[in-house]
């Protein structure tokens, strides 16, 4: 009984080893995506649900770099996404022909994010000298500067907002751009670059001294994640069909703080967690009306006394480190164990 | 030509002299020490040198580079390193990362590699695990690799981040008060160690420290420091019998 079991646990750990097994989920989920979407095998209001899970995912992880791995706190990330959605916007609406949607969304949609991590990279430059609260301040200001700017700008409908943009976020898209943010955020983390994003959050003075170019690697974080900012708000701007100023302003930022805080700081895990459990508990807790506004706050609060660093707080899911990594942590495990025996 | 030279170093802290008019001049392979009351303007040196603070008047020369107005990042990858008086390490990363970290600026491959997982990434990821770990197992700390630092006791956070330092292959090492809190006993290989990493990796060291015991057994020259200004330099032998030396630290000889 007992070695079936042992069997079972190696035969999945050699699947989910394999070099295949990633790949061969993230097709298959392209494939069903397609499928669910092209069939009508579910519901249109769960695949909506399911497409604004998505979206929150790339929202949620790519804050947590600044957030959760650099330890910063950046309370503005609506902006980007507002500068993502519009750019992509008056891209699909009034540049792009309208046809060959195949090919001119998805560059809408890469220049949203382009435009965004432009705007990250001055951003950024404020990081330099500041940090922990007046960072803050200074993403708030920049929060306030995009929504009213496009306020003023009544080329994109100012207050009134921009519309006329078709229906092009499908679920394929959002898989596939969901898996894109995930994958190549999951990537600077375990490069060099991301160990110096996370000794950044444990000692910049000595990050510094121990030759970590602390500027390159705050442009490059703040970069990655305003890009994804922006795509997220070009999928979402397509999926909504309409946006305004409004969308973008303090209260959605303060959203995508809560399910990164939710999901757990310096975790991509929790980031996927975050955004599901945050994104499916408003819509199962809707039938209860202003209620809502009452338990989800209060969940919060006993989720910050019962665990502080959110559900997955750095902690990572074995699939998400890399193999290398996890196969040497292994074999020192077992080398120690044997020592530890023989003695 | 000195691997090291500070030439004429003045820093002020608001008007307040740390440093004043501070020559130093290290041959590659010295082991030079560093002595002097606390309060004596030891550690400003250092941060000076790294590019903590930069001076207000003075030159510090690297392998005949000037570093002052250099980052403190630009510093390290000329080859500085330094461990820290009140320990510093990434206390929540795990001590294998910690080793990993230094090796930023030796890494040879760029964003995109890394963003994308292509070209040099993977064996160079490869390398520098390979080399974090050789470090840690020649300062018997590979058993602990997947530690997170803070678990560590005392000693052995003070080998990590030798380790650390180290890693950056450095060609001069800045030790501050490598024995802070030691036992005499852990002095005695604390002094075993650093002979070893200096002939190991051919490096040229400069320390601070209050144990004597440990500077003057192991330091070639040492400089004797004072309110900011150089009071003594020599030979070990010299500085304990200097006048000036007993009477930064014990006081005037008055006769009764």
């Amino acid at each position: 009984m007992k070695t079936d079991h042992g069997n079972i646990r190696t035969g999945w750990r050699k699947m989910t080893e394999s070099r295949f097994f990633m790949p061969g989920l993230i097709a298959a989920g392209l494939i069903l995506s397609f499928s669910v979407s092209h069939f009508e095998l579910l519901d249109p209001y769960v695949q909506l649900i399911l497409m604004y899970v998505g979206i929150n995912i790339i929202l949620t992880a790519s804050l947590n770099l600044i957030n959760g791995y650099m330890g910063e706190f950046s309370v503005g990330h609506a902006g980007f996404m507002a500068v993502g959605a519009y750019t992509a916007s008056v891209l699909t609406v009034s540049v792009f022909p309208g046809h060959m949607t195949f090919l001119f969304f998805p560059a809408a949609v890469l220049a949203g994010g382009l435009v965004s991590a432009l705007v990250g990279l001055v951003v950024a430059v404020p990081s330099f000298k500041t940090r922990g609260d007046y960072l803050a301040i200074v993403t708030l200001a920049f929060n306030m500067i995009v929504k009213s700017l496009i306020e003023n700008l009544e080329a994109v409908g100012g207050p009134r907002g921009f519309l006329g943009m078709e229906k092009l976020t499908t679920l394929p898209w959002v898989f596939f751009w969901t898996v894109l943010s995930v994958w190549i955020i999951r990537n600077l983390v375990y490069s060099n670059f991301g160990r110096g994003v996370l000794s950044i959050r444990e000692d910049e003075i000595a990050s510094d001294l121990m030759s970590v170019n602390t500027r390159q690697v705050k442009l490059l974080a703040f970069v990655v994640s305003s890009f994804f900012a922006g795509i997220a708000g070009a999928l979402f701007a397509h999926l909504l069909q309409y946006i305004n100023p409004r969308m973008f302003d303090i209260l959605k930022s303060t959203d995508i703080l809560i399910m990164v805080y939710l999901g757990g700081i310096g975790s991509i895990a929790g980031s996927i967690i975050g955004a599901t459990i945050f994104t499916l508990l408003l819509e199962i807790l809707r039938p209860m009306g202003l209620w809502r506004m009452v338990l989800m706050p209060l969940l919060l609060v006993l989720l910050m006394i019962f665990r502080p660093r959110g559900i997955m707080g750095l902690r990572e899911f074995r699939w998400f480190i890399p193999l290398r990594d996890v196969v040497a942590t292994r074999l020192r495990q077992a080398k120690k164990e044997a020592a530890d025996a023989s003695s | 030509m000195p691997l090291l030279e500070c030439r004429n170093l003045n820093h002020y802290f608001d008007g307040l002299c740390a440093v004043s008019d501070f020559n130093l001049a290290i041959e590659p392979g010295d082991l030079v020490g560093i002595i002097g009351p606390n309060g004596a303007g030891k550690t400003t040196v250092f941060n000076l040198i790294t590019g903590v603070y930069r001076a207000t008047r003075g030159s510090i020369l690297f392998g005949g580079r000037e570093t002052v107005g250099r980052t403190p990042s630009g510093i390290a990858s000329l080859g500085i390193a330094r461990t820290f008086q009140n320990i510093r390490l990434f206390r929540e990363l795990s001590v294998l990362d910690n080793v990993r970290i230094a090796h930023y600026a030796r890494a040879r491959y760029n964003a995109v590699e890394a963003l994308l997982q292509i070209g040099r990434y993977h064996a160079e990821e490869k390398r520098i695990a390979g080399r974090s770990m050789d470090l840690l197992a020649a300062l018997n700390l590979d058993p602990y690799a997947d530690e997170p630092a803070k678990n560590l006791p005392y000693g052995m956070q003070r080998r990590l981040e030798m380790a650390r330092a180290l890693a950056m292959e450095p060609k001069l090492l800045l030790l501050d008060e490598p024995a802070a809190g030691m036992n005499p006993n852990e002095i005695l290989q604390l002094m075993d160690l650093i002979q070893w990493i200096r002939k190991t990796f051919g490096l040229t060291i400069l320390l601070i420290e209050h144990q004597m015991r440990l500077v003057m057994g192991i330091c070639e020259n040492i400089k004797v420091l004072d309110f900011g200004a150089t009071i003594a330099e020599g030979p070990p032998r010299d500085i304990q019998n200097h006048p000036k030396v007993l009477e930064a630290y014990l006081g005037e000889e008055v006769t009764v």
